[in-house]
């Protein structure tokens, strides 16, 4: 069991958050993990890119250049990740901020979401990015709903709690998206 | 047993702590921030002393007079900074003195830059400081390892009074993995009836590195290869994998041996037999397990971050018939698998 993931984007759409929730997950069905977040300069650039591995044998390389799905949030994470999806692989594109004729590949399974739009439509844009790890989980032969919502509690701060169901009804509406596009 | 997802770094720091590491002395350079900030936070809760201070020779002048006085202590700093310790480690190694020096390298020559790197490791292995002496180089390849080899560098400083470097890369600093964050075995801290405690009611004690009588030095110096001579016998660490049958050897160490795992699979899964040798303890350096495993595997890849330093202990270990193949990336530079891959099939197919 392998599976890999390069999430990107900017500084504040949820995706230090989205990748520790599969990180723990993870750890929690006693999975290997590596978990590579960018670091140094580009942290200063308001850039966020993160790598995670996980296999249930221990993990080599914590990089890869054709990872099974990259998760694009914006068009500059499409821009740099998309040519090195692997063939058969998955890219979920958040198309409320990539226009869709920039999605070229033919020979990987596209999931475009307009995932600001969808969380609006739940009450908040601030879960635009559950709605991208929600087609994740539908997308991915490791880690299921029942594994996220099992450490939401954990890795949501706090004062945060009371909005775990929102954020769970988020990943929900992004499992029914991705499970409508054909794989 | 109970593994929480932890920064290298961090796993380096709370290694320092587990193994009664009591004080440290740093000043600020990424790639290895998150030492200190997680030991000023950390330290005095175990009634430990973090102290800023103004420079790297300043900080590495103080771990020498803590631990002139027998207890652990540590620093760490990256590239130009260790470059600012040496004459220190220099001194300690002349004075028995043991302590604990952490390098998070960073590109260089010169400022350079803070992505991971490898560039660091002659330094680390073959000198920096001046004299005839060696510290023992320890190279964490995973974040348990940066936990579990920071208390092997202060057992092995302690036991032979000698300074131990930890040197890693920026990759192995600052990924996360699950890591077990309690020691392996329980941790003792030997007797030190050398230290500098004061001497009431007791004669006199002295550390020192100045030999000026006739033949005082060389024989002091004779006294220290002793040592390292048991040292190179006892304490040499490597890991291994897929050798039994392999036609190529990779050797390599931290971040790049992560990737050469990787490579070597996919090769395996297409029928090439590629195999690994770790060096986890750079001094003493594996030579003779290098020199054995390259009797049989006539062909040997060194794959470093760097242009090639590792590689002169590989070519002075490997067998006279080695052909030695190497692939280097320098300043930042950070190989995939698919890199390794191509340089092993390139090798194998080479008369």
């Amino acid at each position: 069991m392998y599976g890999d993931v390069i999430m990107g984007g900017f500084g504040g759409q949820g995706i230090q958050v989205i990748s520790q929730l599969v990180v723990e997950a993870a750890i929690r069905k006693g999975l290997e993990v590596t978990y590579l977040p960018s670091y140094g300069v580009e942290k200063r650039g308001g850039r966020t890119t993160v790598t995670v591995v996980l296999s249930d044998h221990e993990i080599g390389s914590p990089i890869t250049n054709h990872p099974l799905c990259v998760i694009a949030m914006d068009v500059l994470a499409l821009d740099k990740y998309q040519a090195m999806v692997a063939p058969g692989g998955s890219l979920i594109a958040n198309t409320s901020l990539i226009p869709d004729e920039k999605i070229e590949r033919g020979d990987i399974s596209a999931i475009t979401i307009r995932c600001n739009e969808e969380a609006l439509s739940l009450g908040t844009a601030k879960v635009a990015n559950m709605i991208a790890l929600g087609a994740f989980l539908e997308r991915s032969p490791i880690l299921g709903f029942d594994d996220i919502e099992r450490v939401m509690g954990d890795v949501f701060p706090e004062r945060l709690h009371a909005k775990i169901p929102l954020n769970l009804k988020a990943l929900i509406r992004g499992m029914e998206i991705a499970a409508a596009v054909p794989v | 047993m109970d593994r929480r997802l932890t920064k290298g770094n961090i796993a380096l720091a709370e290694g320092a702590i587990q193994a009664h590491c009591r004080y440290y002395f740093g000043y600020p350079i990424t790639p290895q921030n998150d030492i200190p900030e997680y030991l000023s936070r950390n330290l005095p809760k175990v009634g430990g002393v973090f102290i800023p201070a103004e420079s790297e020779i300043a900080s590495i002048n103080m771990v020498m007079g803590a631990a002139a006085s027998g207890k652990r202590a540590m620093t760490s700093s990256s590239g130009p900074g260790i470059s600012l310790m040496q004459e220190a480690l220099s001194y300690m190694a002349g004075s028995d003195i043991p302590c604990v020096v952490v390098n998070i390298m960073r590109s260089g020559p010169g400022l350079g830059g803070i992505a991971p790197t490898q560039g660091d490791y002659s330094q680390a292995v073959h000198g920096g400081g001046h004299g005839d002496y060696h510290s023992i180089v320890l190279a964490p390849a995973s974040v348990q390892e940066m936990f579990d080899l920071t208390i092997k560098a202060f057992e092995l400083a302690d036991t032979y009074r000698n300074p131990a470097m930890i040197i890693a890369d920026a990759m192995i600093g600052q990924f996360q993995e699950p890591c077990r964050l309690t020691p392996r075995e329980p941790v003792v801290v030997p007797d030190k009836p050398w230290a500098l405690t004061g001497c009431k009611g007791r004669a006199p004690q002295l550390l020192k590195s100045l030999y000026l009588a006739d033949g005082e030095q060389e024989a002091h110096n004779l006294v220290m290869k002793q040592k390292y001579d048991i040292i190179r016998d006892r304490e040499v660490m490597y890991e291994t994998r897929h050798l039994e049958d392999a036609e190529l050897m990779i050797v390599a160490f931290g971040t790049p041996a992560r990737i050469a795992k990787t490579a070597i699979e996919n090769l395996r899964a297409r029928g090439i037999r590629a195999g690994l040798l770790r060096p986890i303890s750079l001094f003493p350096f594996p030579v003779h397990q290098v020199h054995d495993f390259s009797i049989r595997i006539k062909k040997i890849l060194v794959v470093e971050m760097n242009t090639g330093q590792m590689l002169r202990d590989v070519q002075i270990s490997a067998h006279r018939d080695s052909r030695i193949f190497f692939y280097g990336r320098p300043g930042g530079g950070v190989p995939y698998p698919d890199d390794i891959e191509a340089q092993v099939v390139a090798a194998l197919e080479e008369a």
